[in-house]
């Protein structure tokens, strides 16, 4: 077996482990033997629902930021730079002033992903090109802009939908729906295999542009098909499980260190690594101050920032 | 000769700024052509030009007796390869691995690299004398073996037509001629076309058979470097005083340069 097999085998097995961590782990610590006996069949239900949402938001949002990274060529390129989270975020807030919630407001943060995606991809145009600096600007203002107008309507508005914005604004992996979390399951599985397909042209077009242009790859088309799956991808996942930060900007850069920047086995990497990070951060979120579940997007900083900064300076000294 | 190349009234440059104009010429397979002109004449424009990079505002290329731009990209980069002046690559990909994606133009998307694939780029690498760069990280390289392994990968194209855009300006003076030696063993070789741009007149008139000396977006002249690099042409293109003599060893013109001091000096 080659080190990337054994890698990714390794990886996967973290996953597994962190999954059955999980599952166990709540607020009533239950052994793995005892939670499929009939009593405890509500408790397995929700807890595995939850964990494949942490699967799904985990791997998806990696995957994301490692083909941003690659396409933008800029290290600090994650899911959220390009605005599309901000589009959910509004469309979620508007979505709670107005009083509607349930099942209607994961597609109302949804829509409001696509819109911000369409009137980002339109800044940056430039004839038929779209330039990447001008799409990371024009991602940057207009996230920076729709924030703007989701911290007014949050001052605005009553104290009862206060609690419910910051919980959805913070992340969180309460699964309220069944029904949707296959619907998102099947936007990132599609995104993931789509991505996947698109590895070698990931490989040559980190190298630039121009240099992909002569290794015969249509960068143009390469860079709609991927802006709009990564941006289809993020708008799903966000509008399920609100803003999980940090995720897509540190497992990309975790992988890379650990199977190297060959695309064909770092997305294969960051979809186990993103997945395991995730239903371990989520699993402390729910466990460590019981009962209060502490917003899972607190937790990805906390533990993400420490990871990264050690990685930070492994690669300072490999220099 | 067979023709590989030719370029017929083309003209380009970016947005509405037209930076060429009317560009005629005809490459033949295994020249070694040289092309030169002083910083903003548009040498770098015109090989975005002939390698595809850059659409034409008018006129054509064509490559093989086809127009460029007809072509299949991926048909194109089979038989084309191009060599920048400095690539930098932010990650971390190993020597061998950059090599490798000189064989993407000739792999289907979901293809792996063969046996054959392998073997190419080892012989890329060798041809380069970098197989011991082959486990490196392209970003742990020097200027002179990050090039190196860069020309490796262009050389795993497999190309007849080789295109470089001044790629020793960053270098040494053992390192360029080290790369320079390389090419001209190729094109003998293997009959590979190259077409380079320089800065560097007296490398360009060392190693190119035939050289194009570009003014302000058009040809100023074009032949051999005896008949390009003369004291006239230059001082007229360059606005600059210079001595042509001939090189005592390989007996090419030699272009030395004269300081405002010695100007007034000699009167």
């Amino acid at each position: 077996m080659s080190t990337n097999s054994k890698k990714i085998l390794f990886l996967f097995l973290i996953l597994i482990a962190s999954i059955s961590f999980g599952i166990c782990k709540g607020s009533a610590d239950i052994p793995l033997a005892r939670l499929f006996l009939q009593a405890n069949r509500q408790i397995l239900y929700l807890r595995s629902a939850r964990i494949l949402l942490a699967i799904l938001a985990g791997a998806g949002l990696s995957v994301c930021g490692t083909t941003l990274q690659a396409i933008l060529r800029n290290p600090l390129a994650e899911p959220y730079l390009l605005g599309t989270s901000s589009g959910a975020g509004l469309g979620a807030v508007l979505a709670i002033i107005l009083g509607i919630s349930g099942i209607y407001l994961p597609f109302a943060a949804f829509a409001g992903a696509l819109l911000s995606m369409v009137i980002v991809y339109n800044l940056a145009k430039d004839n038929k090109k779209v330039p990447v600096q001008s799409l990371i600007l024009s991602g940057v203002i207009v996230a920076i802009a729709l924030s703007g107008i989701i911290v007014f309507l949050i001052s605005i508005s009553a104290d009862e939908a206060l609690h419910g914005m910051m919980w959805w604004l913070l992340g969180s992996l309460q699964v309220y729906q069944l029904n949707l979390l296959f619907i998102v399951g099947g936007i990132v599985l599609f995104g993931v295999i789509s991505i996947a397909v698109l590895s070698q042209d990931l490989n040559a077009i980190s190298l630039g542009e121009e240099e992909a242009v002569h290794l015969g790859i249509d960068i143009e088309k390469i860079k709609k098909i991927l802006f709009v799956i990564t941006a289809l991808m993020t708008g799903a996942i966000v509008s399920v499980s609100g803003m999980i930060g940090f995720v897509g900007l540190i497992i990309p850069h975790m992988m890379r260190s650990i199977v190297g920047p060959n695309h064909k086995v770092l997305l294969p990497a960051a979809c186990l690594g993103g997945a395991a990070f995730l239903v371990l951060c989520d699993t402390i979120s729910r466990t460590i101050f019981v009962p209060v579940e502490i917003p899972i997007g607190v937790i990805t900083s906390l533990v993400g920032a420490p990871i990264f900064m050690v990685l930070l300076k492994r690669r300072q000294k490999i220099r | 000769m067979e023709s590989l190349l030719k370029t017929k009234d083309l003209s380009g440059g970016y947005g509405k700024e037209t930076i060429l104009r009317d560009i005629s010429f005809d490459v033949a397979k295994g020249e070694f052509l040289g092309i030169i002109g002083p910083n903003g004449s548009g040498k770098s424009t015109l090989l975005r030009l002939m390698s595809r990079v850059l659409s034409p505002q008018s006129g054509e290329v064509s490559f093989e007796g086809k127009d460029i731009f007809r072509m299949k990209l991926d048909q194109f980069c089979k038989k084309v390869a191009f060599v920048p002046q400095d690539t930098l690559v932010n990650f971390s990909f190993s020597v061998q691995e950059i090599v490798l994606m000189g064989r993407i133009p000739h792999l289907g998307r979901l293809q792996l690299e063969t046996k054959r694939d392998f073997a190419i780029a080892e012989k890329a690498l060798s041809l380069t004398d970098s197989t011991y760069l082959k486990d490196k990280g392209i970003d742990q390289l020097s200027a002179g073996e990050r090039q190196r392994a860069v020309i490796a990968k262009a050389l795993a194209q497999e190309p007849v037509l080789l295109f470089l855009d001044e790629p020793t300006s960053h270098l040494d003076i053992g390192h360029q001629t080290q790369i320079m030696d390389l090419l001209r063993k190729l094109n003998r070789e293997t009959s590979l076309t190259i077409i380079i741009v320089l800065h560097d007149l007296n490398l360009a008139s060392e190693y190119c058979d035939r050289l194009i000396l570009l003014d302000q977006g058009k040809i100023f002249t074009d032949g051999t470097p005896e008949a390009v690099l003369t004291y006239q042409n230059i001082e007229s293109v360059y606005k600059t005083v210079v001595v042509v003599k001939k090189n005592s060893i390989s007996s090419r013109p030699y272009v030395m340069l004269v300081s405002e001091e010695e100007r007034c000096r000699r009167g």
